[in-house]
């Protein structure tokens, strides 16, 4: 679609499933309801490290209601077969965590039996009458333990980059800053709670499951339990918020199948929220250097970049933390470094813009250091390291709206009005502070598949086995169906989240609307070329004419399936959608306080589809930012090596009341090159760069580094003390 | 959860009587804390009497006092014109509790008696005197940011929760309980027992005993009174400290002055010392800072949560300013 005057896509079309989602209507996938439907409730370890050395069931196989226990004595061995290729969403090396098969504990938290009683109630109560006998052993619950003895991960992309000698560089610079930034441990806390029911018919395997990707879901189960893939079908049609929380498929859907397949009747296990704490993962504690060398006038001569990262005992969970730092100035001498801590604690996971959010926040807040050092305004320094290509791939950018970001977000939020000295620009006893930072998210697309049905009713249906966590995916793609087939939303229906349908990718990653969009447009203009063969016209067919054409022909509808995957303009072009970040702080330097009354975002991602939707992603992605950067963390304890604060009460996400003025502008941005559609993604770009920015507005309030996340109270306190 | 067996009390007779015999029902009100603590099996009781029926509502001033029915929900209390007009403290205690949802669900009586947030209490896998007496307390050298610093003992450091409590404390508010043997009335100051050698006897409550009601006097520093409340994000958040203030004043003078805080003891805590050095002074910034600069007398802190020692000066101050035009 090179003409991008268009009579849907980029109207702010109201999402087609909110009158579901707002009256119920919505089945997710803990909703559904099989035939003598059974209850599960995990029972956990209380031990970060050692053996079972007796596990004593007797009691809970005992109490009312309860069908079955399943333990590491009775579970049946499952044979966990390797998969061809690993699934991207999976660590790269290690292995995955068996369930059920031993009597290893590797963490606190580990799920070492399933308890199937008649109702949920019945089921919670018989798993705690499981008594468990342990032989502990040493475990590694401390981070900076872990962490001084790091290693490289396994497997995966490289994360040693290295241009020049930054080392060498770096001691010759007349201006340079050497910091360490500590980013703690975060959990998704999405309000739905994972949840999967699973029923067998013979060797046939049904499983609802609340996932972001029901192919990958459906190949890790057939390899665990070595069936194949045909026999299984996943559907989740509706998730309620995951943030990278469902793209692995975890231990728990292995014990909902397994205690199915045990008890003869379909179950349903869903995690509490307090197992979601370890049951699933979570975003790693990263602590990370970063040195930077400037000339006097700030042009970049130096890049470092070392963090280390925690990971499993049995899993490298390995993030692109230091990529960003390769490409997003222009520096001929780099390196950057990425290591794992592995520790007694279950793997963690991608959550929104993995490793990207974490490396940016250190390197924006080191920038925001040597503008400071360097006597040079925040804007201006990243304005003059711009870099015009990727020097890391040595590629020219597929399109590149950066400076209008700047421009656009510095004008909205009256930039050119900030006074440089720190703790200048107060309001009464408040000290104000302003701060910038610049977010970054590459553009990733897959190969995906999508079918389109043509009905004489003149109504379509239109096919991918995508997923829609919140951030609009049905809205989106009805939009593109409906363009592409010149038929009104109304008439479009897209259907998504089962195995039945068309393979699409992995809902991560920013990639739905780049990958499942352009299979959409590719099948629905496949359609409308079908049609216009049909009424035998010249011109372009009018999709108000589908239903008499098809009615002539006693047609009553066609099919029409089609692929789309990316190609050579992958080698050919750096594709990164990038934004621009601008925060006010007020802190209380008496009570320590900080409260942020406004960011303003602007981003380049290329053709917006729904600038509602679009928006909702970004004043989301915002909050998300500001949550890291002042309220959320999981709070690990290192002697029982697990987190405390493993409830919605106490684990800090910003509340309305945090979140007053949210400004958000997309700045026009065409890119031919990304995919067919000229999109790039959003839901990963709008979390990065909130927090630096922030945070370097605490800096500009108060003249003091905060270098560890989230700024508590407590931190400014002790920080102002020390002034 | 523990299975139990449920019963709807029809009188309050029925709460005593169950109550003072095995296996001693625990009294379900609004049931926004006890869920929480049913469903981590903090507490297993093998039943639950519940006074939603018993007719225990109803605010009504008397004699320059206010009765407050035990199931008034916080959200009816704060929005009470007389409440927000002569005990403001109270109002505005409550309304920076929780969340409007949490509000219209619990009850004052409930608020009183909510148990703490040390998180190693609400976990049931690790050591907790409160819940298991000898268990051991993990707090003491654990994550103790949100901990106390005023009251606490070897055995205990757990900080009392309630908002609405710091303010009734200041006010000289009283609670009238029901119980087997007869009705009682006792200072909300004396409801809570310090932690000492016994954490896990939270108050002076015996099994049995019902709240029925709160009575908060009127006075001149219940209409001019004020709370502030800090907190890591801006709502729906216990206090990391938090003060309720009211000066009486006599002219340019203070004829008498309340002063009690949150976030930091054991128990919701009163500064009589504090309220002195304010006592027969003209407010100002001076006065309120050299009397608030007493407020963290006593205090032990304990790793992570020695910044409350400050942050409790400041809070006080803050209040005080605020609330005599200062700020
Ligand atoms: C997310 C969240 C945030 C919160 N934030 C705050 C906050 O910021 N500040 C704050 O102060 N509170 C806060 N709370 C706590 C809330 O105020 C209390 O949970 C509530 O007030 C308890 O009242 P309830 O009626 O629901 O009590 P229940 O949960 O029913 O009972 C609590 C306890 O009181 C006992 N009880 C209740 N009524 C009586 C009676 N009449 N006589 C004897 N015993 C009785 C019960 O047996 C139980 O032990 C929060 C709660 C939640 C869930
Ligand atoms: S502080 Fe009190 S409640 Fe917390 S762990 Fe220690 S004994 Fe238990």
């Amino acid at each position: 679609m090179t003409d991008q005057s268009s009579a849907v896509i980029g109207k702010p079309v109201s999402r087609v499933d909110g009158r579901a989602k707002v009256t119920g209507a919505a089945t997710y996938a803990g909703e559904f309801r099989p035939d003598r439907l059974a209850h599960a409730a995990v029972v956990t370890s209380s031990i970060p490290a050692g053996r079972i050395r007796a596990l004593f069931a007797d009691a809970a196989e005992a109490s009312p209601g309860v069908v079955l226990v399943a333990t590491h004595h009775n579970a049946p061995r499952l044979p966990y077969n390797s998969m061809a290729q690993r699934p991207q969403v999976d660590p790269q090396a290690g292995d995955q965590l068996r369930v059920l098969q031993g009597p290893e504990i590797q963490f606190n938290g580990q799920p070492i039996a399933v308890v199937v009683a008649e109702t949920l109630e019945q089921a919670t109560h018989a798993a705690a009458l499981v008594r468990v006998e342990y032989d502990p052993t040493p475990a590694v619950t401390r981070f900076e333990e872990a962490a001084k003895s790091p290693r490289k991960p396994g497997a995966g992309k490289p994360t040693d980059l290295a241009r020049g000698d930054a080392d060498a560089a770096l001691a010759a610079a007349p201006v340079s800053v050497d910091a360490t930034y500590d980013q703690p441990m975060e959990h998704h806390n999405a309000i739905e709670p994972h949840v999967t029911i699973a029923a067998w018919d013979g060797d046939r395997l049904t499983l609802w499951d609340k996932t972001q990707w029901v192919g990958n879901d459906r190949a890790e189960i057939a390899h665990v339990f070595g069936i194949p893939e045909e026999n299984i079908r996943v559907v989740s049609p509706f998730v309620g918020g995951a943030f990278g929380s469902a793209l692995r498929t975890w231990p728990h859907v292995t014990l909902a199948a397994m205690a199915a397949k045990m008890a003869g009747r379909p179950v349903k296990l869903e995690l509490t929220r307090r197992q979601l704490f370890s049951a699933i993962g979570f975003r790693p504690r990263t602590v990370q250097r970063v040195a930077l060398g400037a000339e006097a006038d700030g042009r970049l001569t130096a890049v470092i970049h070392e963090a280390v990262g925690h990971t499993s005992q049995y899993e490298d969970y390995a993030e692109t933390t230091v990529e960003p730092t390769a490409m997003l100035y222009s520096c001929r001498n780099l390196r950057t470094a990425y290591r794992l801590a592995p520790m007694n604690i279950n793997s963690p996971c991608p959550m929104r813009a993995p490793g990207v959010i974490t490396g940016v926040l250190a390197l924006e807040m080191a920038m925001d250091e040597l503008a400071e050092a360097a006597g040079i305004d925040p804007l201006e320094l990243r304005l003059r390291n711009y870099a015009e290509r990727d020097e890391n791939k040595d590629l020219p950018w597929s399109s590149k709206g950066l400076r209008d970001c700047y421009r656009t977000a510095a004008e909205r939020f009256g930039w050119s009005g900030r006074s440089a000295a720190p703790g200048s620009m107060r309001d009464g006893r408040e000290l104000v502070g302003w701060g910038m930072a610049t977010a970054v998210y590459p553009t990733h697309r897959a190969a995906a598949s999508a079918s389109v049905v043509i009905r004489d009713d003149g109504t379509a249906v239109v096919r991918s086995a995508a997923s829609d966590m919140g951030p609009g995916t049905y809205t989106a793609m009805t939009q593109v169906a409906a363009e592409a087939l010149d038929l009104p939303v109304e008439r479009v229906r897209f259907e998504l989240g089962d195995t039945d349908l068309p393979k699409a990718p992995v809902h991560g990653g920013s990639i739905t609307m780049a990958s499942v969009g352009s299979a959409v447009q590719a099948a629905c203009v496949a359609a409308r070329a079908r049609m216009r063969a049909l009424s035998n016209a010249v011109d372009p067919v009018r999709g108000a004419d589908y239903a008499g054409i098809l009615r002539r022909h006693g047609l009553p509808q066609v099919d029409v399936e089609a692929d789309a995957a990316p190609g050579i303009e992958q080698k050919r072009f750096s594709m990164y959608a990038f934004g621009a970040i601008f925060a006010e702080v007020r802190v209380d330097p008496n009570l320590g306080t900080v409260r942020v009354p406004r960011l303003v975002g602007a981003y380049g991602s290329g053709r917006i589809i729904n600038p509602k939707t679009a928006r909702s992603q970004c004043v989301g992605g915002m909050v998300l930012g500001l949550g890291m950067a002042l309220s959320e963390q999981s709070e690990w304890d290192d002697r029982f090596g697990k987190v405390m604060n493993a409830n919605l009460a106490e684990y800090l996400v910003p509340v309305n009341a945090d979140v007053p003025h949210l400004d958000v502008t997309f700045v026009d941005e065409h890119d031919p090159h990304v995919n067919p559609l000229g999109v790039k993604g959003l839901a990963e770009i709008a979390a990065v760069g909130v927090t630096p920015a922030i945070a370097n507005a605490v800096h500009h309030a108060t003249g003091i580094r905060f270098r560890s996340l989230p700024i508590t109270p407590d931190k400014v306190l002790a920080g102002l003390a020390k002034r | 959860m523990h299975p139990f067996a449920y019963t709807a009390a029809q009188t309050p007779q029925d709460v005593t009587t169950r109550g003072s015999h095995p296996p001693h029902p625990d009294i379900l009100a609004g049931g926004t804390d006890l869920l929480q603590l049913l469903k981590e099996r903090v507490r297993t009781p093998a039943e639950l009497i519940d006074i939603n029926g018993l007719d225990l509502g109803g605010i009504v001033e008397k004699n320059g006092c206010l009765r407050v029915g035990a199931l008034v929900r916080m959200s009816e209390l704060a929005e009470d014109p007389r409440v927000k007009r002569d005990w403001p403290v109270v109002s505005k205690a409550l309304l920076e509790s929780a969340s409007a949802q949490v509000r219209n669900m619990a009850t004052i009586a409930g608020n009183l008696l909510q148990r703490t947030r040390c998180p190693y209490f609400r976990d049931v896998t690790t050591p907790c005197n409160r819940r298991d007496p000898g268990t051991g307390c993990s707090a003491l050298d654990g994550l103790n940011r949100i901990h106390a610093i005023l009251g606490t003992s070897d055995r205990c450091i757990a900080a009392h929760p309630s908002d609405l409590a710091v303010a009734l404390v200041a006010l000289d508010a009283r609670v009238s309980i029901l119980g087997p043997d007869g009705e009682d009335e006792v200072a909300v100051e004396n409801l809570h027992r310090l932690p000492g050698d016994t954490p896990h006897m939270e108050t002076v409550l015996q099994p049995g005993d019902l709240i029925t009601a709160i009575h908060i006097p009127a006075s001149g520093c219940a209409s001019r009174s004020h709370y502030v409340k800090v907190r890591d994000r801006a709502t729906f958040e216990w206090a990391l400290v938090s003060a309720a203030v009211g000066l009486d004043m006599d002219g340019g003078t203070i004829r008498d002055a309340r002063v009690a805080v949150g976030g930091v003891g054991t128990k919701p805590w009163r500064l009589r010392a504090v309220e002195s050095l304010l006592i027969g002074k003209a407010p100002g910034p001076q006065v309120f800072k050299a009397a608030a600069d007493r407020a963290a007398d006593g205090a032990q802190p304990r790793g992570d949560n020695a910044y409350k020692v400050e942050l409790l000066k400041h809070t006080v101050t803050r209040a005080l300013m605020e609330l005599g035009g200062c700020a």
